[in-house]
């Protein structure tokens, strides 16, 4: 039997890996892979919890949260595309349209 | 039903303000004159109905509404009917109907004829509110209201210079003697706790103010009718006013406006006859200020402003009347000379119109043969306002000087009698210089020179009709003690102070002297005009000076302008420069600047790129859980 | 034998977030990133959740991951982009992620203890899943299928070229 706090280090260790690739990576498609990654880091722990909880409830959030991690590609990946059809570019520093 | 004879011509005002521009232009002049008209008729019912009323129950009121209701401060909107008003609501109302008939000839052309009547009309309503309030407050409110339309109408062709200035300064000028009059107000109701002339009646007969107050109050409020009622040292907008329209004119120096102070001190005659020295420095402003103006008359060549500073004159005699105690004979001089008064304007006018506007007597002359119907009641009005007898003039103007007489006020009588000779020839001299003579017309003006059309000359001769009988509502002692129906009709609303009478042959050679001096002012002009028409300039010619001084109408415009306008006008220059651009701009433009520069500061935060907003969002995660776990 | 199987899952899902930072082509990251999904799956299914640890693979390692790589082959990107080179950033972030690791470390230390061990072995039983999604979870299920037409309707407005005028 796997001690559940296996599953939690692993959690955070991805977790904090999403937040360093978001970091160093400077294209739009892979900065958003990275956010997939922290949102994988999560739904693990939520798995890890259902299992020490003896509870499907968080089964059922991870479903949901795939659900909306599968809208949330489609309409990302439309974005990212009609930037780069805009601007021939996808480097995160070439979009700064909101610089004050 | 009374209180219904301002709201209609305020309701046609109304109307006339609001749906004017869709209103064929015919009707509305049937409106406007139809309003008044409908007024006056109801106004002359409710005389009626007065004269059946018992003293004991006036004045009649009529409560519309509760209006103001704020603590003590208690004003009520309701009118009035007692004689005094009655006898206003007369004059406004019918000499006012015969001035808006004649407009409707007078201003056929004029492109602002729908704004003229709105105007009109507010006039009348603002002057019928002044008349019938039954409190102080209501009477403030038609006070301002005619000081308002007098700007309106005075600057009404304000693409003129001169005339947007003239209406300017007749609102500021009245706006000193308000200030002073609304002061009087606020006294009152420290003192009486209320504005309701019954109230204040009541206060004033149970001696609930004392004689020092009494006078301050009444220099204040007479200091507001020094304004209103044109006399010094606040007279110098009605000539200027003279810009307006002339029927304009009329209505303000004959029904309406300018009687107003007149009237507000004989509606407040207790408090005056109280204090003692207020009448005595009312009679002696009027007695200064008829015979001041009668010299500045004089000189002036343009036909209008002869007859502006005859007004100054005029309500100066009926001032006379007020402070000498005899308020009936102030009131019925205002009643004569609102008839003739109007009379001379509008038939000044008319010569106006036949010549093209020309208001220059030096470029007019024997015009008598031109005009057939405004020569004779032209001059009928100037017989009356000279006072020769039989005439309304002469009974009005007699009463007042022998009232003054046998008050022992000698000064303001000899006052008064000057005055008399200078309105006589300046009169005539107006009337010789335009009527008679040779003719000194423009060619070009002479070529439309015509009689005006009836809707214009009929409220002439109706006019010099009621200039000549006018006065015989108002005849002498000397005809008996019950002969002066006028003032025993206003008996309930003026409380007599102490009675002088004079034995009959006093009576009548001060009537002598009255005569004498009327004929004798308009014998000079005669000789001055028509007889050996060099005299004048023998005159002038031997005193330069004198002529020079009248001429500039002794230099008092220069004087205010000097004294009070032009320091005001410095001095507020300076604050703007030096406050206002400085102080306030400068806060104001240092505000703008400090959120300017804190906005540019904190923008440096937004670079607009992901990765720098994800860090501070990463920051605050990780502050966040921490401030969780420690 | 379980630990086995996890270090093996866990040292392939680590690896292959690592390989999706290392590598400066799109398409390696995307693929690298599929590796580490699917041994993601893979510890789902140690933890009692095999209808999770199936859609984990099949909606994650497929269908999401082909759509970033067909994103990535319409972009076409001929040379790769090098990493952030800006330095404050990427110290700071680096410094701030350690700091949330440790944080993280702590609460989840802190919390665990509060924890019964007392795993159910038929909590992941797809059966009892698809009652819970259509009896307590109705009303969010119902919702996210919403969501899910709105992502694709607005997705597909997105992405259609216009037509020429």
């Amino acid at each position: 039997m796997i001690p559940v706090s296996y599953f939690f280090g692993l959690s955070i260790v991805l977790f904090v890996l999403g937040i360093i690739a978001f970091f160093i990576k400077r294209d739009l498609i892979t900065m958003f892979m990275a956010i997939e990654v922290m949102l994988n880091a999560a739904n693990l722990a939520f798995i890890a919890l259902a299992k020490a909880a003896g509870s499907p409830a968080g089964q059922v959030i991870v479903f949901f949260i795939i659900t909306v991690a599968a809208a949330e590609a489609a309409v990302g990946l439309a974005i990212i595309l009609l930037v780069f059809r805009q601007k021939k570019s996808i480097k995160a520093e070439d979009m700064r349209l909101l610089k004050g | 039903m009374f209180w219904l004879i301002p709201l209609i011509p305020g309701a046609s005002a109304f109307i006339l303000a609001v749906f004017g521009k869709w209103l064929p232009k015919k009707y509305v002049s049937w409106q406007a004159c139809l309003s008044v008209f409908a007024s006056f008729g109801i106004s002359l019912v409710s005389f009626f109905g007065l004269l059946k009323v018992p003293p004991g129950s006036l004045p009649v009121i009529k409560t519309l509404f509760s209006w103001i209701q704020s603590g003590s401060f208690n004003a009520d909107l309701s009118l009035q009917l007692d004689p005094l008003s009655s006898i206003m609501t007369l004059v406004v109302t019918g000499v006012g109907f015969l001035i808006h008939v004649y407009s409707v000839g007078y201003m056929a052309h004029d492109k602002g004829y729908k704004r003229y009547f709105t105007y009109l009309n507010l006039f009348t309503f603002a002057m019928l509110i002044l008349v019938m309030g039954a409190n102080l407050v209501l009477m403030f409110v038609g006070w301002e209201g005619v000081g308002l339309c007098s700007y309106l109408l005075i600057g009404f062709w304000f693409e003129k210079h001169s005339a947007a200035n003239a209406g300017k300064k007749a609102f500021i000028v009245n706006r000193i003697g308000d200030a002073a009059f609304i002061l009087g107000i606020f006294f009152i109701f420290l003192i009486v706790g209320s504005g309701d002339f019954r109230a204040i009646t009541g206060a004033l007969e149970g001696g609930a103010v004392t004689q020092g107050m009494a006078t301050l109050i009444a220099l204040l409020l007479f200091a507001g009718a020094t304004g209103k009622s044109a006399q010094i040292p606040l007279y110098v907008w009605l000539p200027d006013a003279m810009e307006g329209p002339t029927p304009v004119s009329a209505l303000i120096h004959a029904a309406t406006m300018v009687t107003a102070g007149v009237y507000m001190v004989s509606r407040m005659n207790l408090l005056f006859t109280l204090s003692g020295v207020a009448g005595q420095v009312v009679g002696i402003v009027g007695a200064l200020t008829a015979i001041f103006a009668a010299t500045m008359a004089l000189t002036q060549n343009d036909i209008k402003r002869v007859l502006a500073y005859s007004t100054i004159s005029q309500i100066g005699y009926m001032f006379i009347g007020c402070g000498v105690g005899a308020y009936a004979a102030g009131m019925f001089h205002l009643f004569t000379h609102a008839f003739f008064k109007s009379l001379l304007f509008l038939a000044a006018g008319s010569v106006m119109h036949a010549l093209s506007g020309e208001l220059d007597m030096r470029k007019m002359g024997g015009l008598r043969k031109y005009l057939p119907l405004t020569y004779p009641t032209f001059l009928v009005g100037a017989i009356a306002i000279a006072g020769v007898p039989f005439l309304s003039g002469f009974f009005s103007k007699d009463a007042i000087l022998t009232h003054a007489y046998a008050q022992g006020q000698y000064f303001i009588w000899a006052l008064g009698l000057m005055g008399a000779v200078l309105t006589a020839f300046y009169m005539f001299r107006l009337v010789f210089l335009t009527f008679f003579g040779q003719e000194r017309l423009d060619p070009h003006a002479k070529e439309h020179l015509h009689e005006s059309p009836r809707v214009m000359t009929v409220p002439l001769v109706v006019l010099a009709f009621f200039s000549i009988v006018a006065g015989y509502v108002g005849l002498p002692v000397v005809l008996g003690k019950k002969a002066n129906l006028f003032s025993r009709f206003l008996d309930p609303v003026i409380h007599p102070g102490h009675e002088a009478h004079l034995n009959i042959s006093a009576e009548w050679l001060l009537i002598l002297i009255s005569v004498a001096v009327a004929l004798c002012g308009i014998y000079i002009a005669y000789v001055f005009y028509l007889k050996s028409p060099r005299t004048p300039h023998r005159i002038v010619a031997r005193f330069p000076m004198l002529y020079k001084l009248l001429y500039n109408k002794y230099y008092v415009d220069e004087i205010y302008n000097a004294a009070i306008v032009r320091p005001l006008v410095n001095g507020s220059q300076t604050v703007y420069d030096n406050f206002d651009l400085k102080v306030i701009d400068g806060t104001i433009d240092g505000a703008a600047a400090a959120t300017g520069f804190a906005g540019k500061v904190l923008s440096l935060f937004q670079s607009g790129l992901i990765k720098d907003y994800g860090l501070v969002l990463l920051l605050g995660v990780v502050v966040f859980l921490g401030y969780l776990l420690f | 034998m379980g630990i086995f199987l996890f270090s093996l899952l866990a040292i392939l899902c680590v690896g292959g977030v690592l390989g999706l930072i290392l590598s400066r082509n799109q398409a390696h990251s995307a693929l690298f990133l599929v590796l580490a999904f699917a041994s993601l799956g893979g510890l789902f299914g140690l933890l009692d959740a095999p209808f999770i640890a199936a859609v984990q693979i099949i909606i994650y390692a497929g269908a999401i991951m082909v759509l970033f790589i067909f994103v990535i082959m319409m972009i076409n990107l001929e040379q790769g982009i090098a990493p952030e080179r800006k330095r404050w950033t990427l110290g700071l972030s680096a410094v701030l992620a350690v700091f949330l690791l440790i944080e993280l470390g702590l609460a989840v230390r802190g919390t665990l203890g509060a924890l019964g061990r007392t795993g159910g072995e038929s909590i992941g039983d797809p059966k009892e899943l698809g009652r819970l999604l259509f009896t307590d979870y109705l009303y969010p299920f119902e919702i996210t299928s919403v969501l899910i037409i709105a992502a694709l309707v607005g997705a597909i407005v997105l992405v259609k070229k216009k037509e020429k005028e």
